[in-house]
């Protein structure tokens, strides 16, 4: 009898360890699925999530173009650099104009800057965000009868949907171009050859892959920061845990979001 | 009116509040009493709807405040001024910025004549605490919640605090819940006194009904608080004296 009643209260604890995590996830599917139905609503109070929206956007494209660019220009520089120590006597030197380009715009321009802004944005909006919470302002909003919906997370993530396909774009422009010089330094690359490879294997589905993935990633840059900020406990402590929790799952969902959105469009089979 | 009727609230395993009752009628102000920790600020926070009870029901102004709909509960706090314990003033905004988003947007347009371009982190303790209260009647409250207005000042700023909560229920005749750990501020600033002990209302009365009370829960609290009070002039006789 002892032996029966030991097992079941294994199961039981077993049971109850199991029940513990599942019950943490679908609790954040379904908050998250309210903040997204929050968010839809929200958007009929346009005035009062505009104007600080346009003050988010100007905040954060000003303060993240130099960095975009920096790792933009270095990733083009070293896919140069890298493509002619892998192609130079073996393909036509116009190759390099099309993996330079290629390679830019549909994976290393929209990812990267996604990564970087997952960091510099993501965790600054669960960190202000968290903050907040901790400090009750969020509370304080909403007993002056406002919406924290409109006043704080539809500015930051219409910001951030606004602003990181832009930034995008320029990482694009920039890769290429510092690519283009540096090969034409490092293996007298022309650039009528240059522009000969990159025409000849680009598509213009290449440039709207581009664009598509960087709107899916500034929405994972945007969302996930912003529901774990808002939901932050406990905290100093709460606040560090919120960001850097942030900046993760926002790192992993721009990963995931990279290889289900290659499979969705690009029909690799 | 506030009525709370028989509420309950548990976060986790912990029972913060545990069939709580108490009546504020209109234009009266009770204070609501008890060591920390023992749900005061939670009770607070169920009146204007930032958190929900387990069981139990809170009416404000007829209204059933956990049952209302979002765009009833933002009317209703319209009506419900609140000043947090550590002030919760906007920190990316001006003291001026801070008060206007306790206006509505019609007065708004009325009242643009603010001059107070400080950031909140310029401000001393005091100053945050009169700018929170600052915040909270801008949009002419009728009931007024503070959550404990006087914890982690001096003296003679606490005083004045008090000060301004008599002379809001006088000259503005708002019905007000003072949420606090101190009890001689809380017997001048209220006409009625509420004791949460142990997640339950144990004593509810004048000032010199509590005094006067025979519960054993009461006269503990009173004699941990003269304790406290004789700590704390020790305290500022030492410092004066070095």
């Amino acid at each position: 009898m002892a032996a029966v009643a030991g097992a079941l209260d294994l199961v039981r604890q077993v049971g109850r360890l199991g029940r513990r995590p599942a019950q943490h996830v679908l609790g954040n599917v379904g908050r998250f699925t309210y903040l997204l139905i929050d968010l839809a609503r929200g958007l009929a109070e346009w005035r009062v999530y505009v104007p600080r929206t346009f003050a988010q956007a100007t905040n954060i494209g000003y303060g993240s173009l130099f960095i975009v660019l920096l790792v933009a220009g270095f990733a083009g520089a070293v896919t140069s650099l890298q493509t002619g120590y892998q192609f130079t006597g073996t393909l036509p030197l116009y190759y390099a104009g099309a993996v330079i380009s290629e390679s830019m715009i549909l994976e290393l321009g929209p990812v990267l800057t996604a990564l970087i802004l997952a960091g510099r944005i993501g965790a600054r909006y669960a960190a202000e965000l968290g903050t907040m919470r901790v400090t009750e302002q969020i509370d304080a909003l909403e007993s002056l009868g406002r919406s924290p919906i409109t006043h704080l997370l539809l500015p930051r993530v219409i910001a951030g949907i606004m602003v990181i396909p832009a930034l995008t774009m320029f990482a694009d422009a920039t890769g290429i171009t510092v690519g283009y010089l540096t090969a034409k330094g490092s293996l007298g690359l022309t650039y009528a050859d240059f522009e000969y490879g990159a025409r000849y294997f680009f598509r213009p589905l290449d440039l709207w892959y581009s664009l598509i993935k960087s709107y899916c990633f500034a929405g994972a840059v945007t969302l996930i920061p912003c529901y774990i900020g808002y939901n932050t406990q406990q905290g100093a402590e709460g606040v560090g845990r919120a960001t850097t929790t942030a900046v993760v799952s926002a790192s992993v969902s721009i990963l995931l979001l990279d290889a289900v959105i290659t499979k969705l469009l690009l029909g690799v089979k | 009116m506030i009525e709370l009727q028989n509420i309950s609230k548990r976060f986790l395993d912990n029972v913060v509040l545990d069939g709580v009752s108490l009546d504020v009628q209109d234009g009266e102000t009770v204070a609501l009493l008890g060591p920390s920790g023992v749900g005061k600020s939670v009770t607070l926070k169920m009146i204007n709807g930032l958190l929900k009870p387990d069981s139990g029901d809170v009416i404000v102004d007829g209204l059933h405040v956990p049952r209302l709909k979002r765009e009833e509960l933002q009317r209703l706090r319209s009506r419900i001024g609140y000043v947090f314990q550590y002030g919760a003033l906007f920190d990316s905004d001006t003291v001026a910025e801070n008060i206007r988003l306790g206006i509505t947007d019609e007065q708004q347009h009325r009242d643009e004549a603010y001059c107070a371009e400080k950031y909140p982190a310029e401000l001393s303790g005091g100053m945050k605490k009169r700018v929170g209260i600052a915040r909270a009647i801008a949009g002419k409250p009728k009931y007024l919640l503070y959550d404990e207005p006087t914890s982690g000042l001096d003296p003679v700023n606490a005083d004045v605090i008090d000060g301004l909560i008599e002379r809001l229920r006088d000259e503005l005749g708002v019905t007000s819940v003072v949420v606090s750990h101190d009890v001689r501020g809380s017997f001048r600033v209220a006409d009625r006194v509420a004791l949460l002990w142990q997640a339950k209302i144990r004593a509810v009365g004048t000032a010199e009904e509590i005094l006067a009370s025979r519960d054993s829960a009461v006269q503990q609290f009173l004699e941990r608080d003269l304790e406290m009070s004789l700590i704390q002039a020790e305290g500022s006789r030492g410092e004066h004296g070095a």
